[in-house]
């Protein structure tokens, strides 16, 4: 028997390291070594619920596991092979407990490509990786196949960069090939993963780092390169680590490094390590960061296929990109572009986050609806509140709403819609969630991370941010907000690299959808969602109020004033919006405005 | 390379494939505005990175607006640079960019030079809808460069220039987003970083971040102070320039004005470093034949090439880069110090006046020398042989702050004994010129006397490296190098290095063309044929000079007999020549 257990960042954080530790523990005083054992796993995707524990061959999920649970799984289950009830996913809908994940709604509507192996290998060993295919597609290419071929297929199943752009794969390898024949180039796998919230490549590289370094081979035979390099922040030292293992140990039987399976072509992978500059993830910026430059975006054209690393032929990948070559290769493009929208092929995976029940890593086929996802897979809105808006596409992307809930997630429909797939954030937001707080939210990650060279990301985001600060603050005009829709369109339209132009979409696409809310704080000073603090005001019912003086001295600025058992009254100059006072009331006369 | 055509505002232009949209609008007489787009053409410096976004134009079918200092045309292109759309953008991009500049204009030093304040008046600009956090730095003080970032747009320019012109790098964009900004490492003071004070990045700032430091205020004192007698030296590429602050044509020659309007200022006296320059060839002249000599016997201490060392920026380059290096370039000071050395000791005893009582004041095209007049080696008990520098911006400045109508001036001549010189001496200021003078007394003292040629033309030019073989005699071919920029001077010393340096002699200049081009010299805003002109109107002056070698200037000849005895005596080496120190090691040292 196997007992997987979630070795990802998520898990691990919620404690998987001591359950593991406690798992091995309770085999070894059951003498059961060599019965069952503990595999450590990469990523389930269902983080909300973490951490996991799959027991195989019975398919068992059990999840929210603690280290004090090792003992009864091991007794229970391991011994006597009775589930331990208590353990297992309770399906909100039915109330039903669920032993196995193929019958939970968050994995039903899945398809797991890029994530085949998340969640069933060891990441750590290559054996494991092998024995489901690993690097049976770099030896078909090797062998069996030309470059060239290899690019057909790639092109032929309509797969396009996962890191947001949408550029079709085997069309960028293509041009790569045929750049500067005979000259060195390199294969750059760019794993410089940056939405808030988006843990795709991170989950890929930890759950399954031997489908990233098989596909870059694969590249690397492609486009006539022997050097590969992953640029990787910093910020992720298990996939570092899981990585550098993978890579070791290919190197160790000859999948990597010099004469790869006797095919004569050789392969060499090092790392190189982000500072966590968001920007980096721009190809071009990332590529002077791996010079040792400022990490910067230029222009393009040269593109980098023409001049990349040190000015050599480079082709740039985003870590789930790669993660679906193996498998094209392995089945064919046919199978793959059946699978998807009409030009969109294939799966895209999500991190789903925000009011949601279930939040964590998805795969779904492209051409889902968002409300699939967000109903069906993410279980709805937590709290049972209303749906308000969904952002993809991280902070260049846009809020999409109700309205947008039967769009079909592909490339192309997303931007029709004002937003974008971006690198694969998904953040849901209910009606608690203020537009207004949500678009100075993005904004001030873009202000955050803009590498200052371009003067509207530089300047204008700036002024962008604190427009909007200023009407979330009571003080905009209406001028302000017509200085706002030029100012983002402006940006979008002179902003040197992708960062800078698709920055103001949060405003923009808020803008055109919420806009009332725009006017209500600025005209009526009102925020619906009661998330712009400067513009709430704590009244005090003169009818409810008793006189019992509990608010006002509780009040730390001396803000509220009155005599015993006479209605006391806010002054709202004073009124630092702390709530202390609303606490304290026992007679509910102060209330929210 | 092929043709291709395209449409401007609605005309039809053919230009050669990889032409930018921006140059091929200039050549239909279209001038889009641009700010950190910056080439000196033919110079070497550049400036490219597409970053401030002003010269924005609209390309049909493209998504977005298009920079044109970068997009290049392609067939059947249609621009349109004056459309509402990117009228729009540009206008809302330089807005912005004004936003977070300081509405100082008034009291900048660069107003009514300043390309950002020509670019607001284009544009038209009357006010700034955009308001909120402004940037703000300490002003940054060295001997010959005042930052004051506050003022910084981040064109980047004196980046580019510092970085792959002068291969230096003492500054970069260091912070990211709104704090972004152009610095050192750890925002250190440039005396404790790798920066040599060449200026270039002062001349191609197009706004009043960068700066020299300006000594006017304190000339005017000392010049109204009875107690101290004021003597002024003016370097050879100051009168080439001088007069296009006056509105007169790039390349106008203006010496005698110069020394009317030094006079009219109040100077004592007025010289000339052209008299100093002559010195440097006596002494940098003959310690080349030293050298060659020993060199030619089977020498195999002596340091070959000899490299030249008028240069100050280039002095402390190898200081501070390739201290080890430091023995091929020569021994002899720069013609502003040999003149300072002689004017404090030579000519304040021929006037009966102490040291301590002359203000030696030079006039140079350069800011580096601001830098070189503070050498602690360059004093004596304290006093400096020159007192301080100015450039030939503020003198300007001082002329006209002075009500002294420079047009109207009746040429005069310099003063005697310090203000005579040869053609040799004025070439000094071209890239090229020191090497020029040098062979023509090295080749006169070599062959007797016996100069077919006086004209080098193969040691003149305007590329950044030349070389050039001169024959001497039968068994003597000089085998020569001529660079300017530092990048260059890079290259010749990595080929020392490594042994591999085929020459007898380079010269260094680190601005582009030489000094014609100095930090120090008003600002050309990329212009390249002002600079041209300049060179040009350099080796004219020379042609216009009655004598033409160094050692032949009778003023020299009078000192070394009256004074020096011989060109390396020990007189000689105690005052005009120098040596130099490892400043590398004591930058790294810095916390």
């Amino acid at each position: 028997m196997h007992i997987l257990v979630c070795g990802g960042t998520g898990c691990s954080a919620s404690g998987s390291r001591e359950v593991i530790a406690q798992l091995n523990k309770e085999l070894e005083a059951h003498n059961l070594t060599d019965f069952a054992r503990v595999v450590v796993t990469g990523c389930f995707g269902f983080c909300e619920r973490g951490p996991i524990v799959k027991i195989i061959p019975d398919n068992t999920f059990y999840t929210k596991v603690k280290p004090e649970d090792a003992k009864e799984i091991v007794e229970e289950h391991i011994i006597k092979g009775r589930k331990v009830q208590r353990l297992l996913y309770v399906a909100p809908d039915t109330n039903k407990s669920v032993s196995d994940s193929k019958h939970m709604e968050f994995y039903k509507k899945q398809v797991r490509i890029a994530l085949r192996n998340c969640g069933f290998i060891d990441p750590e060993n290559i054996d494991e990786s092998i024995a489901r295919d690993g690097y049976a597609a770099l030896g078909k290419c090797l062998f069996e196949m030309t470059p060239q071929q290899v690019i057909e297929e790639i092109k032929k199943s309509g797969l396009r960069g996962r890191g947001g752009g949408g550029f079709p794969t085997g069309l960028k390898w293509e041009i790569a090939s045929k750049s500067r024949v005979g000259e060195k180039k390199y294969v750059v796998c760019n794993a410089d993963e940056g939405d808030p919230g988006a843990f795709m490549d991170r989950s890929l590289l930890e759950g399954d780092p031997h489908s990233i370094l098989e596909a870059m081979a694969i590249c690397g035979y492609c486009i006539g390169s022997d050097h590969g390099l992953i640029y990787i922040r910093a910020e992720y030292p298990l996939a570092i680590h899981r990585l550098q293992v993978a890579i070791k140990q290919a190197e160790e039987v000859g999948l990597l490094g010099q004469d790869i399976l006797g095919s004569g072509f050789n392969f060499t992978i090092e790392l190189r390590y982000g500072a966590g500059a968001f920007v980096c993830g721009e190809e071009t910026a990332l590529i002077h960061s791996m010079e040792g430059h400022r990490g910067e975006p230029t222009f393009k054209p040269p593109f980098p296929a023409q001049s990349g690393y040190l000015k050599q032929p480079t082709n740039v990948n985003n870590v789930e990109t790669f993660a679906n070559i193996p498998v094209i290769i392995n089945k064919g493009a046919d199978w793959f572009a059946s699978i998807g929208s009409e030009k969109s092929k294939g799966t895209k995976v999500f991190a789903l986050a925000g009011k949601i029940n279930n939040v964590g890593l998805i795969e779904v086929p492209m051409g889902i609806t968002l409300r699939e996802i967000i109903y069906e897979i993410g279980g709805g809105i937590k709290g049972g509140k209303k749906f308000k808006a969904v952002q993809t596409g991280g902070p260049s992307g846009g809020c999409l709403t109700e309205k947008h809930l039967d769009t079909p997630v592909d490339y192309d429909t997303l931007i029709a819609a004002g937003s974008m797939m971006g690198s694969g954030g998904m953040i849901v937001m209910d009606e608690d969630d203020c537009m207004v707080s949500i678009a100075k939210f993005y904004l001030g990650f873009t202000v955050e991370e803009s590498c200052g060279k371009c003067t509207p990301c530089r300047v204008g985001n700036k002024r962008l941010l604190e427009i909007l600060t200023k009407i979330t603050e009571g003080k905009g005009t209406m001028q302000d907000l017509d200085d706002l829709r030029n100012l983002a369109t402006v940006i979008k339209d002179t902003a040197l690299c992708g960062l800078g132009q698709t920055s103001p979409n949060p405003v923009l696409s808020t803008m055109s959808n919420f806009w009332d809310e725009y006017v209500e704080h600025v005209t009526e000073k009102k925020c619906r969602a009661g998330q712009c603090k400067a513009l709430k005001q704590y009244i005090i019912d003169p009818a409810l109020c008793k006189g019992c003086t509990a608010c006002a001295r509780a009040c730390p600025v001396s803000a509220i004033s009155g005599t015993v058992k006479n209605p006391h009254v806010i002054d709202q100059s004073k009124c630092i919006k702390c709530g202390t006072c609303y606490e304290k009331c026992k007679f509910g006369a102060i209330s929210i405005k | 390379m092929a043709n291709i055509k395209l449409t401007i505002d609605n005309k039809v232009v053919e230009v050669p494939q990889g032409t930018t949209i921006l140059k091929a609008a200039r050549q239909m007489g279209i001038e889009i505005p641009t700010l950190c787009n910056f080439e000196l053409e033919g110079l070497a410096l550049k400036n490219h990175p597409g970053g401030c976004r002003v010269c924005m134009v609209e390309v049909a079918g493209r998504r977005n607006l298009a920079p044109a200092c970068v997009t290049e045309c392609m067939p059947d292109m249609v621009v349109k640079t004056n459309s509402l759309r990117a009228i729009n953008a540009r206008r809302t991009v330089l807005e912005l960019m004004l936003s977070d500049h300081p509405n100082d204009c008034l009291q900048c030093a660069k107003s009514g030079k300043c390309e950002l304040q020509t670019l607001a008046a284009r544009m038209g600009i009357r006010e700034i809808p955009y308001k909120g956090e402004q940037s703000s730095y300490k002003i940054q003080v060295s001997p010959s460069i005042v930052r004051d970032m506050s003022k910084c747009i981040m064109c980047r320019r004196c980046e580019s220039v510092c970085y792959e012109y002068q291969s230096v790098g003492a500054i970069g964009a260091v912070d990211r987003g709104f704090p972004a900004v152009v610095s050192t490492a750890f925002d250190r003071n440039l005396l404790d970083t790798s920066c040599v004070f060449c200026g270039q990045c002062v001349a191609v700032c197009p706004v009043g971040a960068l700066t020299e430091n300006d000594h006017t205020g304190r000339l005017i004192k000392d010049l109204n102070n009875p107690d101290k007698v004021t003597v002024v030296q003016v370097a050879p590429a100051v009168r080439v320039a001088l007069g296009e602050e006056f509105g007169m044509e790039p390349g106008s020659i203006v010496t005698g004005k110069l020394a009317a309007a030094l006079k009219a200022l109040g100077f004592d006296y007025v010289f000339d470093t052209d008299w100093g320059a002559d010195a440097t060839i006596m002494e940098e002249g003959h310690e080349l034949l030293d050298r060659l000599t020993k060199y030619l016997a089977g020498d195999k201490n002596v340091k070959i090439p000899l490299m030249t060392s008028c240069c100050p920026a280039w002095v402390n380059f190898y200081e501070k880069h390739y201290p080890h290096l430091s023995g091929y370039p020569s021994s002899a000071k720069s013609p502003q110090q040999m003149f300072g050395a002689l004017a404090k000791t030579y000519f304040a005893d021929k006037i009966n006046t102490k040291r301590e009582d002359m203000i030696c004041v030079s006039v140079m095209p350069c800011i580096a020398k601001k830098y070189e007049v503070e050498r602690d080696e360059f004093k004596t008990n304290g006093n400096p042989d020159v007192d301080y520098s100015i450039s030939t911006r503020e003198l300007a400045r001082l002329i006209k702050l002075c009500n002294i109508d420079f047009d109207a001036l009746e040429p005069v001549d310099f003063d005697s004994p310090l203000g005579e010189s040869t053609g040799a001496a004025v070439i000094f200021g071209a890239t090229g010129g020191v090497m020029e003078a040098a062979v023509r007394t090295a080749y006169a003292v070599l062959t007797d006397g016996k100069l077919p040629k006086i004209d080098f033309q193969e040691i003149r030019g305007l590329e950044g490296i030349r070389e050039a073989t001169v024959h001497v005699k039968d068994g003597l071919d000089l085998r020569l190098a001529i660079v300017y920029g530092l990048a260059n001077a890079r290259k010749m010393l990595e080929m020392i290095d490594k042994g591999e340096c085929p020459y007898h002699a380079i010269e260094v200049m680190a601005c582009p063309g030489g000094c014609i081009d100095g930090a120090g010299q008003p600002y050309h805003h990329g212009d390249a044929s002002i600079v041209r002109a300049r060179w040009e109107a350099t080796y004219k002056a020379d042609r216009d000079m009655p004598i033409r070698m160094s050692h032949e200037n009778p003023s020299i000849q009078t000192t070394y007999k009256e004074f020096l005895g011989a060109p390396l005596s020990e007189k000689a080496h105690h005052l005009l020549h120098t040596h130099y120190f490892d400043k590398k090691t004591k930058i790294e040292s810095v916390k």
